[in-house]
């Protein structure tokens, strides 16, 4: 094991991914000589030069077409999308084109692409640069949706979502990229669709991803002083969504938080909730909390800001709130 | 240019083909055999056989709502497109696509589209990647001059400029969006002056003539298998028919139909080869009866293949999940 920030274990899985197969290259706003916005892609054009980590045009709709094109015909690209927010942009070919293609096509049609978005708030930078919009890829049949926490799980599944024949969003929490954690010597792919269980417990299981599987460890520990211990599942992928790791959890505890950063309204806790609801209504011993941002635009200032988004005070309260 | 008898020939027989498919199409819709949307080519034949001619079997196309004429001129099978259109599991996307979203991805063709100007950015990707890969390939994309005002017009062709890539524009302006004149909807005559802004060529051809368009294209090709990047050509022609079929077409005149009719691409050029004198009527004659029988066994494929089981509607939406069927 060695540490490593969530930066570097992304940096690590694309080099990887790039020397093994030559078909995988890098393609958005100033990932090239710049770096990326974030520096995530530093060093990466010095190593593997224009050709393969390619500086776009402020072009959102022309970097994912182009993706889409690229993938369909051979190529593995990773396109960077600087903000989550700017996914508006490329949307008809992300869901109607790279979503689509294969089923329009009667299946004869593979794109292999992986779309690096990172999402979030907590740098006051505002309602156009600080979304979570994942849940509006698991609406969208053909996408494969995946969101870590860990460098580690970064590494692991930036990997597999690379070699997978589907398009894969894979978003990154922008606080999280300077995080560290332990990460193997050898990076090896961690299949899509296999959540993790990030802190055994007994009395709730709390369903957090990306920066509040984080915050659900730190509450974790609070409440842990005033006798519960919950259970931490992080989905790592939202879809495909690992049902049964989440449905022995809840076999467990009887009682379940949802908590995402992305605002409420048609939130994933919303789906998650709904499935648990669905098919494991005769464990549950009280209602599904959801813990979730306000249902406003992420605003600028620093406490407007901390009051929208999530806490680790808000997910205590709301563990309590239903526990024995 | 001299154009062997062959070359010659093909045109005429693809444009024939077009033509035939599209006139069947349209009788077939209208009895109730073909569900959903369909555009008909008839009166654009020219543009795709001019441009498709040029290609070769890898390279690849992007298309549009209106692409039956592209999928033929490429080269895809017509039964197989008949079937698609009738929504057999038979047809080329084992009907999951329809008319708008037919493709052969073994014949280039990454498929018609629906979405109007949705082919720019695809097209520079698939020359992106031929780029990449180190192949000769190049990427054709057909488009409408209502397309040529959509972002993705902008900035499909500034990255292909910019990367140079082996991609060719082809416009078809057939003078209307849906509705809307091309007066109505850009505030210039010439599509390919936009070219400019670009810093690539531009030219303007005459759509109704296959020969014209075939140089054109043929000069783009070129430029682009070179490394020299992507061209921008108009091809000024019409649609015979409404948009769509069942579009009362209130926004045009009989009249000016009537006079589009008289530039028929598929009647002046049967007219300019018999001139020519290199083939001879019976020739093209016995074409127009091959083809003919061509469509009949298209249609007789199409009415023989199965409706796809209900149940297959969850297959092929990933290469390795399916995920749930109606219980």
């Amino acid at each position: 094991m060695r540490k490593m920030t969530v930066a570097e274990a992304i940096r690590e899985a694309l080099r990887l991914e790039m020397k093994r197969d030559e078909r995988v290259f890098i393609m958005g706003e100033d990932v090239g000589k710049f770096g990326g916005c974030f520096g995530v892609t530093q060093g990466l054009y010095e190593e593997f030069g224009p050709e393969r980590v390619k500086d776009t045009p402020i072009s959102e709709t022309a970097i994912i077409g182009s993706a889409v094109g690229a993938a369909a015909t051979g190529m593995r690209p990773v396109p960077e999308i600087m903000f989550c927010d700017f996914l508006t942009v490329p949307m008809d070919q992300l869901v109607n084109q790279a979503a689509k293609m294969r089923y329009m096509f009667g299946g004869k049609a593979k794109i292999p692409m992986t779309v690096r978005v990172p999402v979030g708030a907590g740098m006051s930078a505002a309602a156009q640069h600080s979304q979570c919009l994942e849940a509006w890829f698991i609406h969208v049949p053909g996408l494969k949706v995946v969101m870590p926490s860990t460098p580690a799980d970064h590494a692991g599944l930036l990997i597999s979502s690379i070699r997978d024949d589907n398009p894969v969003m894979f978003f990154e929490h922008k606080m999280l990229y300077g995080v560290e954690g332990e990460v193997p010597d050898e990076i090896e792919p961690i299949p899509l669709g296999k959540a993790d269980i990030k802190r055994e417990g007994e009395d709730v299981t709390v369903i957090a991803t990306s920066m509040m599987v984080y915050k659900s460890l730190e509450a974790a520990k609070e409440l842990e002083k005033d006798g519960i211990s919950i259970e931490v599942v992080d989905p790592r992928t939202l879809f495909p969504l690992d049902k049964e790791t989440i449905f022995e959890s809840v076999k467990k505890t009887n009682r379940v938080v949802i908590v995402h950063e992305a605002v409420k309204r048609g939130g994933v806790g919303a789906e998650i909730a709904a499935q648990i609801a669905d098919e494991m209504f005769d464990y549950l011993d009280a209602p599904i909390k959801r813990v979730a941002a306000l249902n406003v635009p992420i605003p600028f200032s620093p406490p407007l800001e901390k009051y929208v988004v999530p806490d680790v005070k808000d997910i205590i309260n709301a563990v309590k709130s239903i526990a024995r | 240019m001299k154009l062997k008898k062959e070359e010659l020939l093909h045109f005429y027989r693809k444009m024939v083909e077009i033509r035939k498919f599209e006139t069947k199409v349209v009788e077939l819709f209208a009895d109730g055999m073909i569900p959903g949307f369909v555009h008909s080519y008839i009166g654009e034949e020219a543009v795709a056989v001019g441009a498709c001619s040029n290609l070769n079997d890898d390279d690849y196309i992007t298309s549009t709502h209106r692409g039956h004429g592209h999928l033929i001129a490429k080269g895809g099978h017509m039964d197989k497109m008949m079937a698609e259109l009738f929504g057999k599991e038979t047809g080329y996307c084992k009907g999951k696509g329809g008319s708008m979203h037919i493709a052969d991805v073994d014949l280039g063709i990454l498929g018609a589209n629906g979405i109007v100007g949705g082919g720019f950015p695809i097209a520079a990707g698939a020359g992106l990647s031929a780029k990449m890969r180190g192949t000769n390939q190049v990427a054709v994309c057909f488009f409408g001059d209502g397309a040529s005002n959509q972002t993705t017009f902008h900035e499909g062709i500034n990255l292909a400029s910019i990367w140079d890539l082996p991609v060719v524009f082809v416009c078809e302006n057939n003078m209307y969006g849906i509705s809307l004149s091309q007066k109505e909807h850009q505030h210039i005559k010439d599509i390919s002056d936009r070219a400019t802004a670009y810093g690539i060529p531009g030219v303007t051809v005459d759509g109704n003539d296959v020969i014209a368009v075939y140089e054109a294209v043929k000069e783009a090709v070129k430029r682009a298998r070179q490394g020299e990047g992507p061209t921008l050509i108009e091809c000024k022609t019409y649609r015979h028919r409404g948009h769509f079929e069942g579009d009362p077409t209130v926004y045009r005149s009989e009249e000016e139909v009537e006079q589009w009719k008289k530039k028929d691409p598929i009647k002046r050029f049967r007219k300019k080869l018999l001139e020519l004198g290199t083939v001879t009527e019976d020739e093209l004659n016995s074409i127009d009866e091959e083809v003919d029988k061509m469509v009949e066994e298209a249609v007789e494929y199409a009415k023989k293949g199965k409706f796809p089981e209900p149940e297959k509607a969850v297959e092929d939406v990933y290469t390795d999940i399916v995920e749930e069927v109606r219980e």
